[in-house]
C-alpha cells in the first residue's frame, strides 16, 4: 500500500462518511425530539434517488401515488379531528394543504414529462415529492403514539421500514438505477484523480451541516426543537406544540435523507432496498454520539466511512462485520462511562 | 341437516367426494413458487411473467398453474412447497428462483413425493444423487458449465493473471469455488480475490487492490445491476484489461446502469439471450426464438430475459414427460407423481430455450456444452462470440 492508495481510500471514506454523517444527524434529531429510532431513514435515501431517476427516465415516479395516498389519509385524520373539536373553519386549510398540494404536484408530474426539465428542476421536484412524506408519516403513524414507550416506537419503526420497502419494490421495481452526473468536471490532486461529483457530495454535506447548525442556533424554530429535545414537558409549558416539533423534525429528516440519496445517485447504483444499509451505517455513527450529541455523531459517521473504506481494501469479505462490530466496544465504553438513566414512562 | 334424511347422508357424501375426485382427475395441477419480491426479485419477476405464457393444454389435458411468491426467503419457499403439496395437491412444483430456496425445498418435496423442477444454478440441488434428490430436477446451467466457458475464453485470449471480485454471499462464493478450481487446472494465476455486497455504494478499496496486482483480466461474480459498480469503478481508475461478467447480469437493466463502461465485456449465457443471432441449424434456435417472441409480444421489445426462459424450459420438460406418465396413472394421485418422476428422468434429446435436455437417473439437469455461449457486449446489445 503506497501513499496514493492511502489517499484514495481516505477520499472514498470521506465521501461515504459525509453521507453517513448527514443521516446520523437526522437520526439524532428525530430521536432527541420524538424518542423515535427512525429505521426508515434509509428508505428516504432510496426514494429520493429513485424518484429522481424515474423523472430523468421520463416516467411518473411511484412516489406520486404514495404522496397522494398519504395525503388522503392525513386529510381524513385531520378533518375528523377538526370536526370532533368543532373547528369547522379549519377544514378548508386541511384540505388545501394535505390534499391540494399532493394533487397539484401529481398533476404537474403527469402534465410535464420529467426528462424535459432542467436538472435543477428535476432535483427540486424529486425533493418536493419525497420530503412531505416525512411529516405525513409522522401524522399517520407516530403522532397517535407520541407518548408510547421507546420500545413500542422502535417496533413501529421496523413496521414502517418494511412497509416502505415493499412499496419501494412496487413503485421502482427490483432493479437498480443511476442518475445522470451533476457535473463532468474532474482534476488530479496529488496524482490521484478526483471527480467533481465526489467533491460536490462533500461540499453539499458540509453546507447542509452548516445550515443545520445555523437553524438550531439562530432560528426560533430550531431553538424550539432543541427545547423540546431537552425537556418535552417544559417546552410544552412554554407554548411549543409537540406536534409541530415532531412534524418539523420529520420534515428535516426526510429532506436530509432524500438529499443524500440524490447526491450519491450519480456515483453508485441504488435500488429500492439499498437505503437500509446506508441508514444503518449512519445509525452506527449516531450510536457513537449516544443518540444525543450532533458533533460526535457526525464524527462517528465519518469514522464509519473511513473504517469501511480501509477495511474494504484489506479484508473486503469482512467489511460489514468490521463496521458493525465497532458498535460493541462503543456501547461498552458508553455504558461504563455514562450513568444509565431510566426512561420516563 | 342432523336428523333429516339420515339414511341419505352417506351416499350424498360419497357422491360429493366422487365429484371432487372427477374434477381433480381431469386436470394436471402445477405449483409454481418464485422469488417475485425480495433480493432475488429481478430474476423472479420475469419468471412470474413467463407463467402467463406457458401452454395450459398439454397432451390433451388441461394444466392449471398455481403461482406463489416466496419473497426470496427460504422459510417461505418451504412453506409454499408444503402448501402446494398438501392443500393444492399439485402433481409437480416448479421452483424456486435461487439456490438456497431450492435446496431448502428438497426435503419437503421428497417427503411429499412430488417432483420439483428448480430454476437455480447450484449443482448441489441435484448432486450428489440420493433418495431425496431423485425427486428434484433442474433447468438452469450449473455454475461449473458457465465457469468452464469463461476459462476457455481466457486461455484462448492469452490471459495469464486474473483478479476476481464477487458478491459476499452464496452467489459470489459459488462462482469463486468453481472458477478458482477450473482456472487453476488451466494454469491461469489468480492474483486477487475480493468481495463486495449488493448494497455497497463504493468498491474503491477492492478496486485499488486489484489494480495494484495488474491483472490481464478481471471477473466480476455478481448478478443484476449491483454487478455494474466494480466495472464502473475499474474504468474510472483507468483499468484497460479484459472484463468478464457472469450470466447473472444478462438483462437489460444491467446494460442500462452500466452503459458505455460495459462495452467489450464478455460473459457466458444461455443461448436464449442471443436467440436471433444463432445460426439457423442450431438446435436451440427455434425454441429460443419461440420463447423470446411470445414474451416480447406480451411485455414489450427487449424485455425477454434468460431467467424467465427457465420457467418456459420447465414447462417444455413437463410437456415432454407427460404422455408417458399419463399412460401409467391419472393426475392427482401418488402413482401419477411417481410415474411423472420416472418419465422426467427419461427425457432424451429435448431441445428447450437454454439447452438440450438429456436426463438420466444420475443426471437431473442433462445439459451439455450446447447450453451455453460466450456473449460480448457491443453497442449496448448482446453479441454472440463465434
Amino acid at each position: 500500500m503506497d501513499a496514493q492508495i492511502f489517499l484514495l481510500l481516505g477520499q472514498d471514506g470521506l465521501i461515504n462518511g459525509a453521507i453517513y454523517a448527514l443521516l446520523a444527524l437526522a437520526l439524532v434529531l428525530i430521536f432527541a425530539v420524538t424518542r423515535v429510532i427512525f429505521i426508515p431513514q434509509g428508505e428516504f435515501v432510496a426514494f429520493g434517488a429513485l424518484t429522481l431517476a424515474s423523472l430523468q427516465a421520463g416516467k411518473v415516479p411511484g412516489t406520486v401515488s404514495l404522496l397522494i395516498g398519504a395525503g388522503i389519509v392525513v386529510t381524513l385524520l385531520e378533518a375528523a379531528q377538526a370536526i370532533r373539536a368543532g373547528k369547522l373553519r379549519k377544514l378548508p386549510a386541511v384540505f388545501l394543504i394535505n390534499l391540494g398540494i399532493p394533487l397539484s404536484l401529481g398533476g404537474f408530474v403527469f402534465a410535464v414529462p420529467g426528462d424535459h426539465l432542467p436538472l435543477a428542476a428535476q432535483v427540486l421536484l424529486a425533493l418536493l415529492l419525497v420530503v412531505p412524506l416525512g411529516p405525513m408519516l409522522y401524522r399517520m403513524v407516530y403522532q397517535p403514539l407520541a407518548s408510547a414507550p421507546v420500545l413500542v416506537l422502535l417496533i413501529v419503526s421496523v413496521a414502517v421500514h418494511l412497509a416502505l420497502l415493499g412499496l419501494g419494490l412496487l413503485f421502482f421495481g427490483a432493479e437498480g438505477f443511476r442518475t445522470e452526473p451533476f457535473t463532468d468536471f474532474s482534476f488530479e490532486l496529488a496524482g490521484a484523480p478526483l471527480q467533481g461529483q465526489t467533491i460536490l457530495v462533500v461540499v453539499v454535506s458540509a453546507v447542509l451541516i452548516g445550515a443545520l447548525y445555523f437553524f438550531f442556533e439562530r432560528t426560533i424554530y430550531g431553538k424550539a426543537l432543541r427545547a423540546t429535545a431537552l425537556n418535552r414537558t417544559g417546552a410544552r409549558l412554554m407554548g411549543i406544540p409537540p406536534v409541530l416539533a415532531g412534524k418539523l423534525s420529520f420534515t428535516l429528516a426526510a429532506a436530509i435523507g432524500a438529499m443524500s440519496g440524490i447526491l450519491i445517485a450519480p456515483i453508485t447504483t441504488l435500488s429500492y432496498d439499498s437505503g437500509f444499509l446506508i441508514g444503518l451505517k449512519g445509525f452506527v455513527g449516531a450510536i457513537i454520539g449516544g443518540l444525543a450529541s450532533y458533533p460526535v455523531a457526525a464524527l462517528g459517521a465519518v469514522l464509519v466511512g473511513l473504517l469501511e473504506s480501509y477495511s474494504s481494501f484489506w479484508a473486503s469479505a469482512y467489511k460489514e462485520s468490521i463496521v458493525f462490530t465497532m458498535i460493541i466496544p462503543v456501547l461498552l465504553w458508553r455504558s461504563l462511562t455514562t450513568r444509565h438513566m431510566e426512561e420516563e414512562e | 341437516m342432523k336428523t333429516v334424511f339420515p339414511r341419505l347422508r352417506r351416499p350424498l357424501l360419497a357422491l360429493a367426494l366422487a365429484g371432487l375426485g372427477a374434477t381433480a382427475l381431469a386436470d394436471i395441477n402445477v405449483g409454481v413458487s418464485v422469488s417475485a419480491t425480495g433480493p432475488a426479485a429481478s430474476l423472479g419477476i420475469p419468471e412470474k411473467n413467463t407463467v402467463a405464457l406457458v401452454s395450459t393444454t398439454m397432451a390433451g389435458q388441461k394444466v392449471n398453474y398455481i403461482l406463489l411468491d416466496d419473497a426470496s426467503d427460504t422459510t417461505a419457499a418451504v412453506k409454499n412447497a408444503k402448501k402446494l403439496i398438501s392443500e393444492n395437491k399439485v402433481d409437480l412444483i416448479i421452483g424456486s428462483t435461487t439456490s438456497p430456496n431450492s435446496l431448502a425445498m428438497i426435503d419437503a418435496v421428497a417427503e411429499g413425493e412430488t417432483p420439483l423442477i428448480s430454476m437455480a444454478a447450484s449443482s448441489r440441488i441435484v448432486e450428489p444423487m440420493d433418495d431425496k434428490r431423485k425427486w428434484v430436477f433442474k433447468v438452469a446451467q450449473n455454475d461449473a458449465h458457465m465457469a468452464t466457458a469463461i476459462v476457455e475464453h481466457m486461455t484462448n485470449n492469452n490471459v495469464q493473471t486474473v483478479a476476481y471480485i464477487g458478491f459476499a454471499d452464496a452467489y459470489g462464493e459459488g462462482w469463486w469455488n468453481e472458477f478458482s478450481k477450473i482456472a487453476e487446472a488451466r494454469k491461469i494465476k489468480i492474483v486477487a480475490s475480493e468481495r463486495f455486497t449488493r448494497s455497497d455504494t463504493s468498491v474503491t478499496g477492492q478496486i485499488l487492490k486489484i489494480m495494484a496486482t495488474k491483472p490481464d483480466a478481471v471477473l466480476v461474480g455478481g448478478a443484476g445491476t449491483p454487478a455494474a459498480l466494480p466495472q464502473k469503478s475499474l474504468k474510472e481508475k483507468g483499468y484497460k484489461g479484459l472484463m468478464y461478467q457472469t450470466h447473472g447480469v444478462a438483462n437489460m437493466d444491467f446494460m442500462r446502469v452500466c452503459g458505455k463502461d460495459c462495452e467489450g465485456t464478455f460473459l457466458p449465457a444461455g443461448p436464449v439471450l442471443v436467440a436471433d443471432q444463432l445460426p439457423a441449424e442450431h438446435p436451440l434456435k427455434k425454441p429460443a426464438m419461440d420463447y423470446t417472441g411470445r414474451y416480447e409480444k406480451l411485455y414489450g421489445k427487449g424485455s425477454a430475459t434468460t431467467f424467465g426462459a427457465h420457467v418456459w424450459d420447465a414447462a417444455v420438460l413437463l410437456e415432454s414427460a407427460l404422455p408417458a406418465a399419463l399412460k401409467k396413472a391419472q393426475p392427482g394421485s401418488r402413482e401419477f407423481r411417481v410415474a411423472l418422476r420416472e418419465s422426467l428422468e427419461n427425457v432424451r434429446n429435448q431441445p428447450a430455450s437454454h439447452g438440450v435436455f438429456n436426463m438420466s437417473a444420475n443426471d437431473h439437469l442433462g445439459f451439455d456444452q450446447r447450453a451455453r455461449v460466450m456473449v460480448k457486449i457491443e453497442n449496448g446489445g448482446w453479441k454472440l462470440v463465434k
